[in-house]
């Protein structure tokens, strides 16, 4: 046998890696794990968004257009769509950033793994985080195209829908992945799927406007990034933008995603640091 | 160039290494300093403060004082300088169940900034070395124990590392299994790695350490080759002697001053002396009748009770 070490010459200094090598090297890594699953996830991500097409837009959206005219003067199923295809960026955020970074923290550890090699823990972050916006694109671009086929968007400005639904993904992924990282077991993501994902989806102007909310429950939409990227989403979608409500949205959007960058770096920090 | 120690021989020195969490001292100040191309071992129970002192070797856990330099870098400032050109085989494996063998090398080898061509290249190599070739397609998950520490021991060589770092490496292993790895780790050494490794098993420190330092309590009680600390600490011939009682104390005074010194053992006596046959003969001819006798010579396992006054793995 010849020698492991003949090929690579001298022993020493290495030239080090550039921050996108280290940070693809993760993505890769992520990739390589989700194509043994991403049949099974591309059909449950076709299913679901089409169940609830069928349910809220046209059967929901049937009764109200017939009773009540739509919504704000456009049909129901134009009313709910955009607002579905945020929700879901929301889940896909949430599952993405849950049981698969405990996994890597606690049952694979191939955080320490990754910790134990020249990168860095703002590599595995990015890296990480770089996939789950991979997933959200791939589901946001099937439910759009699905949603469209079935006439959910009067205008182009749909295709505004897409970018909106990422940035409100990653406004969801990066405090999970902060909240994920003090976890000591999943427990605690029950309590994160119904104390917060369920009513989020049920109140954020979702599948009614929030002004029918009694006045005092209307201000926890205003904090809640899904209210924000729904309404963003709706107004492209409708060609209703108001230019200064839209900055808005995107402006509160792209609050959560730098703050949760900072407090998932610090959740990762002391987690894995010891 | 930047970075090499100045006696360039030298790839790690460590001076009163610290490592507390909280109130709990892991490492209490310890010493130490590392060759290139020897095989250099921490033993101690479990506790003893070996993981600890490897996960700052690894410059993956910030030391909490003292000093520590690693190719002559300090890992505060160098980590990911300092993990380029380390080889790091933790105590559990960490491997992705759900990718392949082959698979598990290249995701790694990206790590270091390896092309893709380069740990396809690489991997073959180290596969024929860990001998997984035929299971290369395989999941990792369905490879028995052994299997999975050879693969984690591939994986840490695919960046051809100067140093490997290999933190108990055949804890849980069947014996047989442990001596083929055994045997590869001699291999890497005649091939110029420097190896660190942790155990709680005197064999493997005496098959594999050129030198050691034994650890108790996260302090270094002794420090040496294993003929070193045998020789310093123990004698050459070891006389074991078990009797028909529930304590073997009440037996060490009538054998006292036969051999050097006496350890009771919850199960049997252990006389040390230059001489176990002529100790032997000895304790015999004070009419004293064991239910058996066995003559051996010293092991570091010696050594660790006489410094501690304990056994290693209880």
């Amino acid at each position: 046998m010849t020698t492991l070490f003949e090929a690579r010459g001298a022993h020493g200094e290495r030239p080090s890696l550039t921050t996108g090598e280290r940070i693809g090297s993760v993505l890769e890594y992520q990739l390589a794990v989700n194509r043994r699953t991403w049949r099974g996830r591309i059909f449950s991500r076709f299913l679901s968004p089409v169940f609830f097409l069928l349910a809220m837009g046209i059967g929901l959206g049937g009764l109200v257009d017939d009773r009540a005219g739509g919504v704000d003067g456009v049909p129901y199923l134009h009313f709910v769509v955009p607002a579905i295809v945020a929700v879901q960026a929301m889940w896909v955020a949430i599952g993405e950033s849950t049981f698969p970074v405990l996994g890597n923290i606690m049952w694979d550890r191939m955080y320490d793994t990754m910790l134990g090699t020249p990168l860095r823990l703002r590599d595995l972050l990015a890296g990480h985080v770089l996939a789950v916006v991979g997933h959200i694109i791939m589901a946001t671009l099937i439910f759009v195209g699905v949603a469209a086929a079935f006439g959910g968007f009067p205008t182009w400005g749909a295709v505004w829908c897409i970018p909106v639904a990422v940035l409100t993904g990653l406004a969801f992924t990066l405090p999970v992945f902060a909240f994920t990282a003090r976890q000591e077991q999943d427990g605690g993501f029950n309590i994160l799927f119904r104390m917060v994902v369920t009513p989020l989806m049920l109140f954020s102007g979702t599948f009614f406007p929030v002004a029918q909310l009694p006045v005092v429950l209307q201000p926890i939409a205003w904090v809640t990034p899904l209210w924000h990227g729904v309404e963003a989403g709706r107004a492209l979608s409708l060609g209703r933008v108001d230019p200064p409500w839209l900055l808005l949205h995107l402006g509160v959007l792209v609050t959560f995603v730098v703050v949760g960058w900072v407090l998932a770096e610090r959740s990762f920090t002391r987690r894995l640091i010891k | 160039m930047t970075g090499d120690t100045p006696d360039g021989d030298l790839l790690l020195r460590a001076r009163g290494l610290t490592k507390t969490f909280g109130d709990f001292t892991a490492v209490d100040g310890v010493d130490f300093a590392v060759r290139r191309g020897e095989a250099f071992g921490f033993l101690g129970p479990n506790g003893a403060g070996k993981s600890s002192t490897m996960r700052m070797i690894g410059a993956v856990s910030p030391p909490s004082g003292g000093e520590l330099r690693i190719f002559g870098l300090d890992p505060s400032t160098d980590g990911p300088r300092i993990r380029a050109r380390l080889g790091v085989v933790p105590q559990q494996d960490q491997l992705d169940q759900e990718l392949t063998v082959e698979e598990n090398l290249w995701v790694y080898g990206r790590y270091f900034g390896l092309s893709r061509s380069q740990v396809r290249e690489r991997a073959v190599e180290l596969l024929e070395f860990a001998q997984l070739t035929e299971r290369a397609k395989d999941k990792v998950e369905p490879l028995s124990g052994g299997m999975k520490r050879r693969l984690t021991i591939a994986r840490s060589l695919i960046s051809a590392p100067e140093l490997l770092l290999l933190d108990e490496p055949t804890t849980g292993l069947d014996p047989q299994a442990r001596h083929l790895l055994w045997d590869r780790l001699f291999r890497l050494k005649r091939q110029g790695v420097t190896l660190i490794l942790t155990t709680h098993y005197m064999d493997e420190a005496e098959q594999l350490c050129d030198r050691l330092v034994v650890m108790d309590h996260g302090r270094i009680v002794a420090e040496g080759s294993p003929r070193q600390l045998i020789e310093q600490h123990s004698t050459r011939e070891v006389l074991e002697l078990r009797f028909d009682t529930d304590d073997h104390a009440e037996y060490a005074g009538k054998v006292a001053g036969v051999g050097e010194r006496v350890e009771v053992l919850p199960d049997r006596l252990l006389v040390y002396a230059h001489d176990g046959d002529a100790a032997a003969a000895e304790v015999h001819s004070r009419g004293i009748e064991p239910l058996s006798s066995l003559v051996r010579r010293s092991t570091l396992e010696d050594v660790f009770l006489h410094l501690t006054g304990r056994t290693l793995v209880d």
